[in-house]
């Protein structure tokens, strides 16, 4: 009961947050990290089980391509272009999924056909260039006539509405997480992710299993890269498609820790906050510093904490043997196989 | 020539060898028999320095071989000529026997001994370009002795040798292994074939769940009521 | 219509050529990934470290230029060397993915390294090689040239592996690599050479390329992947295989090209390599080291 409390206090901290405070540009900071550990959360969903996807920028680009275009050229509203551009995320994911666990393609090789995936989206946006604007980007039309506020094309000039989705977004994702965590699919999926073939042979579908979880982090991937473009009211094929972004997806999962429900959120916050006070205080000058340093963190993190900062946090608090916490003892430290 | 005393050793949890003393002396031939899991090719793996055991000795020549990384074993005079061949399926015959002359002493007398093997397995001498995977299974076990002999070892361990070849072969195979002897070659060899390896052997283990049941030479072995029972079938 | 559309042709050309250096960046990978059965996510960005060694050798240093593309072959393959003994060794038990997210981890810090100290400008060695005219036929010099010291570079690891001690031992450890420590063979000492050697054929790329093309720290994006697709589909560690796939995939790219425009025809390539991989998992052509 208390803890239900504590969360209740903690979302409501959140939520009255912008009330408040906080000037504009943190505000815009807590956004991105909202909306970075959404897709974070999400990619985590597939990762925490072995399915290395190295290609998420293909749903991430799709939905949000998919919505924008719609609203500039015919007009569609985001309400109907969102399910749209994420059912095409899901058909992308069946599409690549089926076939992949179907014929066991694992480990190594279902990374590099996501990572071909993700190149094919990026460079099919660039050829689009007539409608996409290729790789300069594109900007989704204002709204006719132009409000602060409108609902129907969902664009606000006022951030807090984006602070409120993102949060709502962001809260649903770690519901998922749990929901995933705790349902029937979780020990199936982690007897998959050590040893498929004893998973098969103990009865469980292992195509189906891994679909299920592929379809819905893709979905709700695609759902990211749409707020990112809403938000950001920008849309740049390598900035939400490509080998790049993809990369950036996991490392921030892996950072933080795939295995647990909040790692990729605090992934999200060292990776966002650290780029942004080093691009603040330093200035253009130090352009790829952050990232250098990003980089060697995660070569770094993978050698020496596989489960990430909040699991490697988690296990030196846990050194004695762990009371039952949400859902029981995480896969072993071995971050897929 | 190579001593062990008082040998354990595993896997992880999973402990194979309990207690294992066993000696070979320079210039003889010592079979080691018992049924499958025994324990025979842990143990052929702790004498080539594969794993290291949990405790106990291995003594070689006089020295101690408990500090050697595994790959040294081969320096000291150890070759093993492991279970089911191993043979490199992509290399040829004779790029295998290069393999087996890897070390630098080996190396620097490779043209001989590559001469010496052909000469005394004269088959590969036609085959030596073919790969070694699209050779019969009598014809690999004869490059995988072939292999082992090139870094002239003092003490050759053969795992199996007869393992999942046909009776005729399994007779050539023996033959094979009388005439290494010949050559002066210490030999330990681990075997399932229980009766006709005694007939090769000076002296014999029998090891049962990772400990020596029995001991003695091949002629005690041959007469012992429990053995003939248990293991011959007579 | 012509019977003979020289244009057609010249790309055709051009696809062979782009085919020879494509084939020498699948060749380094191959090898990594058959001895060390680990993928350098990061190959693409080693390569580009060679092209601004050359570069800051050659342009910044005033050395000649004959002098520092050899540098290129050093320099990276002992980054090779060090990214084999700091990053992949120390996980070198671990699941395999961890390495190829490990060696992402490099990616990204390379690229970056690249632009905090060279800034994300395009920069060349300033070097204009003739066009060479062949009837009709217009073909650069440069990328005749790199078809080149590709093929040569290609000879030179094929003699290096089938003729050498070590060469041998590295094949052999791609097919069995348990039992080389009973031919004597240190394997750690294998995975270092083969990972040196896997970094110079990278320094040997960049020499290629940076004949070719300006250099800029996400240059590595525009070869990366298609050099992972041309190893996978010659089936990974097979090199005899990525061969033959790197130009396959050239001739797509430079036919459809031709025809379409470049990315497209790169769309198509990956969308094959996508259908290939479900067709034929190990590759189009069976593994054989």
């Amino acid at each position: 009961m208390k803890r239900y409390l504590l969360i209740a206090a903690a979302v409501s901290i959140l939520a009255l947050l912008p009330l408040f405070l906080v000037p504009v540009y943190y505000l815009h900071l807590l956004i991105l990290v909202l909306i970075w550990s959404f897709i974070g959360t999400s990619w985590s969903l597939m990762g925490k089980f072995g399915i290395v996807s190295l290609g998420h920028g293909a749903f991430l680009g799709i939905g949000v391509y998919a919505t924008t275009v719609l609203w500039n050229f015919q007009g569609l509203t985001p309400w109907i272009g969102i399910p749209i551009g994420i059912a095409l995320a899901l058909l992308l994911a069946l599409l690549i999924g089926y076939p992949a666990f179907r014929f066991r393609v694992v480990g190594h090789y279902f990374a590099l056909i996501t990572l071909a995936l993700g190149e094919v989206v990026r460079l099919s946006i660039i050829a689009a260039r007539n409608i996409t604007g290729g790789s300069l980007g594109m900007t989704p039309d204002r709204v006719q006539p132009p409000t602060d506020v409108s609902w129907y094309a969902l664009q606000f000039s006022d951030k807090r509405y984006f602070y409120v989705i993102a949060l709502l977004c962001w809260l649903g994702a770690l519901l998922i997480w749990r929901w995933v965590n705790r349902s029937m699919t979780r020990p199936a999926l982690e007897a998959i992710s050590e040893d498929e073939v004893a998973a098969a042979s103990m009865g469980i579908h292992v195509t189906s299993h891994k679909l299920r979880i592929t379809l819905l982090s893709a979905g709700m991937t695609a759902l990211g890269g749409i707020l990112l473009g809403l938000y950001n009211q920008y849309l740049n094929p390598s900035s939400l498609s490509g080998i790049s972004i993809s990369l950036e997806i996991v490392f921030l999962s892996i950072v933080g820790g795939m295995y647990s429900m909040l790692g990729p959120t605090i992934g999200a916050i060292i990776t966002i906050v650290f780029r942004e006070s080093l691009r603040t205080y330093f200035g253009v000058s130090l352009a790829g510093m952050s990232e250098s340093i990003y980089g060697l963190l995660l070569i770094v993190s993978i050698i020496f904490m596989p489960r990430g900062i909040y699991g490697a946090v988690e296990t030196w608090l846990k050194r004695e043997p762990p009371p039952s916490t949400s859902a029981g003892a995480d896969p072993d430290p071995d971050p897929s196989s | 020539m190579l001593k062990l005393t008082d040998i354990s050793a595993g896997y992880g949890a999973f402990q194979a060898l309990w207690g294992i003393n066993l000696e070979v002396k320079t210039g003889e031939a010592v079979a080691v028999v018992g049924p499958n899991g025994a324990g025979k090719t842990t143990l052929l793996r702790v004498i080539s320095g594969q794993i290291a055991p949990i405790s106990g000795q291995i003594i070689f020549e006089e020295r101690n071989l408990k500090d050697l990384a595994p790959h040294q074993f081969v320096e000291e005079g150890i070759a093993h000529c492991p279970e089911n061949r191993r043979l490199f399926p992509k290399l040829t015959v004779e790029e295998n026997l290069k393999m087996g002359a890897f070390i630098p002493s080996a190396r620097n007398d490779y043209a001989n001994r590559l001469i010496w093997v052909y000469q005394l397995f004269p088959q590969m001498l036609e085959r030596r370009h073919q790969l070694a995977g699209t050779l019969s299974g009598g014809e690999q076990q004869m490059v995988a002795i072939g292999r082992a002999l090139m870094s002239k070892p003092k003490l050759l361990l053969l795992d199996e040798p007869s393992a999942g070849l046909a009776p005729v072969i399994v007779m050539h195979v023996f033959d094979l292994v009388r005439r290494i002897r010949e050559e002066g070659f210490t030999v330990l060899i681990v075997e399932q074939n229980i009766q006709q390896v005694l007939e090769l052997v000076d002296r014999a283990y029998l090891l049962e769940v990772g400990t020596v049941k029995l001991d003695g030479t091949a002629e005690e072995l041959k007469n012992n009521e429990f053995l003939r029972q248990a293991y011959m079938g007579l | 219509m012509a019977l003979f559309d020289f244009f057609l042709l010249e790309a055709i050309i051009n696809g062979i050529l782009f085919g020879g250096v494509l084939a020498l960046l699948a060749l380094g990978l191959n090898l990594v990934f058959g001895v060390v059965d680990v993928i350098w996510i990061a190959y693409a960005e080693l390569v580009m470290s060679g092209m601004y060694i050359i570069y800051t050798l050659h342009i910044t240093w005033g050395w000649p230029l004959l002098l520092a593309a050899p540098m290129a072959i050093v320099g990276v393959g002992l980054m090779g060397l060090v990214v084999h003994r700091l990053i992949i060794a120390p996980i070198l038990d671990t699941p395999p993915i961890n390495q190829l997210l490990a060696t992402g981890g490099l990616l990204f810090f390379l690229q970056n390294f690249a632009t905090l100290i060279f800034g994300a400008d395009f920069r060349n060695i300033g070097l204009s090689l003739p066009i060479l005219q062949i009837f009709e036929l217009y073909i650069s010099f440069s990328r005749l040239l790199s078809f080149g010291a590709a093929v040569l570079g290609m000879i030179g690891l094929y003699l290096f592996l089938s003729r050498t001690y070590i060469g041998t031992a590295i094949r052999a450890v791609a097919q069995d690599r348990e039992i080389m420590s009973l031919m004597g063979v240190n394997t750690k000492k294998v995975y270092l050479i083969t990972s040196a050697l896997a970094g110079a054929m990278a320094g040997l790329a960049a020499i290629l390329l940076v004949l070719q093309q300006d250099v800029h720290p996400f240059i590595g994006f525009s070869f990366g992947p298609i050099t992972f697709m041309i190893c996978v589909m010659g089936g990974l560690g097979n090199l005899i295989g990525g061969f033959f796939a790197a130009f396959i995939i050239s001739q797509i790219i430079s036919i459809g090209s031709f025809y379409g425009s470049t990315e497209l025809s790169y769309v198509i390539a990956f969308v094959l390599f996508i259908i290939v991989m479900f067709i034929r998992p190990q590759g189009i052509f069976k593994r054989n080291t």
